[in-house]
């Protein structure tokens, strides 16, 4: 089950997201939803896309989801798993799939938040099978 | 019948190197621009708007200008990836049909393969780009992106691998024929499904070839076209969009061909059963599937039985595509098809394709181009066009 794993490089983090940065570090998922149209927006901006409101705000997310879709990266030195993972809170975010048997993921399996470390020093939300 | 065409695209030049170890980029643009303009019958003084993309080096049109010597009027650098010269045409016919420019110059170049670039590592955008921390760190390269849509649609569709297979089949059938062809070589479905897996569900042959080279198109206002004979070929439609991830709201099973299709449909007052020949971007077999459910040649998920068969080979089947092998056989230069497809198109459109591949009586064809990637934002165009006496 334990496979070697790929490095994973750095975030580019900026004013905008240093928050979901900073949450990831705490070992939690944070999402961005806009308190004038209600909705949940990914990936997290200042703005909403929905209803371009500045009225956004940080919450902490389930963490749990489901595959969307995924592909296993079989060239190169060590296969990965990208996918896209649709969350209880409705949005989808790319992510990787790890602890995993790469042959046994399938589409609409459930899902939960893990983190790994980054090549700096950052935590990066990626997903495990659910437990 | 006499449609009314807005500009004609007169002139069409594909560069035959697929490797380029001893040009220069901004060479080949000029190579490229200079084979077109001889196919016109016109010359670079007679250009008057120039069209690229991100693949010109250096600030735009503004330094492809001054190497080919050209002095123009007009200029537009729309950057959309592979479709980006798809939707030149479009924005050219705009802007002749507006009285701005009578001969318009789009060029296309590239040599990754000279380069050595591969496309596995992902991409450096920069940190000013708002999705890359969300997606960087991922891995997401051009194949495993594709890899999702194609898995997607398998999961909803019930798509095979095998359907996936009949894309490339065809594309091969046509590019044996094609003396510039990368590769020429006929190949089955077994081939394909048993060629390496990529990053799944792909397999190595459902990739298009990495090539060096480029293209360039002359497109000019009616007036210009009737003094240069029946060779030109009419611009009936043209349509355009952007998909994207939608805030989180994806779905990666369609492409935005199905805003762009209707758009050039309606505008050329023409139905996909009057179309004599397509060129459908083939970045990967899952584009061409997608693309055709998405222009509306078979209904939704329903791509997989309809490219089976050999129903894309020329002389076989119902719907002749890229008879020119496509990106998957003959040409994808600098990871850019785009202008690729219009050519071939073209070339149907005169009777100058291959015999072995020519569509008879060719009077109706679209070119599509696709950019970006199928999985997250993607541009779209769509062209549809008729020959001289359409």
């Amino acid at each position: 089950m334990t496979q070697a794993e790929r490095t994973y490089p750095e975030p580019s983090i900026n004013m905008e997201t240093e928050a979901y940065w900073a949450a990831a570090k705490e070992g939690k998922l944070i999402l961005k939803k806009c308190n004038a149209c209600g909705k949940t927006h990914f990936y997290p901006r200042a703005i909403c896309p929905h209803c371009q409101s500045s009225d956004t705000q940080w919450y902490d997310a389930s963490g749990k989801g489901t595959i969307y879709s995924y592909s296993v990266m079989r060239r190169g030195p060590t296969p990965y798993a990208i996918a896209f993972v649709t969350l209880e809170e409705g949005v989808s975010m790319m992510t990787n799939i790890v602890d995993c048997d790469y042959d046994a993921l399938a589409v609409g399996q459930a899902v939960e938040v893990t983190f790994r470390a980054t090549e700096g020093d950052q935590a990066l939300p990626v997903f495990k099978p659910a437990t | 019948m006499s449609r009314n065409s807005k500009a004609y695209i007169a002139g069409v030049y594909e560069h035959p190197t697929r490797k380029a170890v001893e040009q220069t980029i901004p060479q080949l643009h000029a190579e490229s621009a200079r084979g077109a303009l001889q196919d016109a019958g016109l010359t670079m003084a007679d250009v008057d708007g120039y069209f690229c993309a991100g693949d010109a080096p250096g600030l735009g049109g503004l330094s492809m200008a001054e190497y080919m010597g050209l002095d123009v009027k007009y200029t537009d650098s729309t950057e959309t990836g592979g479709s980006s010269y798809v939707v030149h045409v479009g924005h050219a016919v705009n802007a002749i049909a507006m009285g701005k420019c009578s001969v318009a110059l789009i060029t296309l170049a590239g040599r990754p393969r000279a380069e050595g670039i591969a496309t596995l590592g992902p991409r450096d955008y920069g940190n000013i780009l708002p999705d890359q921390g969300f997606e960087s760190p991922y891995g997401p390269v051009v194949t495993n992106q594709y890899g999702m849509a194609a898995m997607r649609h398998m999961y909803e569709y019930g798509t095979t691998s095998e359907q996936l297979a009949w894309v490339k089949v065809a594309a091969s059938h046509h590019a044996q024929h094609n003396e510039h062809a990368l590769l020429r070589d006929v190949v089955t479905v077994e081939d394909v499904v048993n060629s390496p897996v990529i990053t799944d569900p792909l397999h190595r042959l459902d990739c298009c070839v990495i090539t060096d080279g480029g293209g360039a198109l002359v497109i000019v206002s009616p007036e210009i076209a009737k003094t240069l004979g029946d060779r030109c070929s009419k611009i009936l439609g043209h349509g355009e969009a952007i998909k994207h991830l939608n805030a989180g709201n994806i779905d990666l099973t369609y492409t935005g061909a199905v805003k762009s299709g209707p758009i050039a449909f309606a505008e050329a007052g023409v139905t996909q059963a009057d179309l004599d020949y397509v060129s459908i971007y083939d970045s990967f077999t899952i584009t061409v599937l997608e693309t055709l459910e998405d222009l509306g040649f078979c209904e939704k998920g329903q791509g997989g039985k309809f490219v089976s068969d050999g129903n894309l080979i020329s002389g076989v089947g119902k719907l002749p595509f890229n008879t020119d092998g496509g990106g998957l056989c003959n040409n994808h230069p600098n990871n850019r098809g785009g202008i690729t497809k219009v050519i071939e198109a073209v070339r149907q459109l005169r009777g100058e394709a291959h015999p072995k591949v020519q569509v008879p009586d060719c009077t109706l064809a679209l070119a599509h181009g696709t950019g970006g990637s199928i999985a997250t934002r993607m541009g779209s165009s769509t062209v549809i066009l008729g020959r001289n006496d359409a």
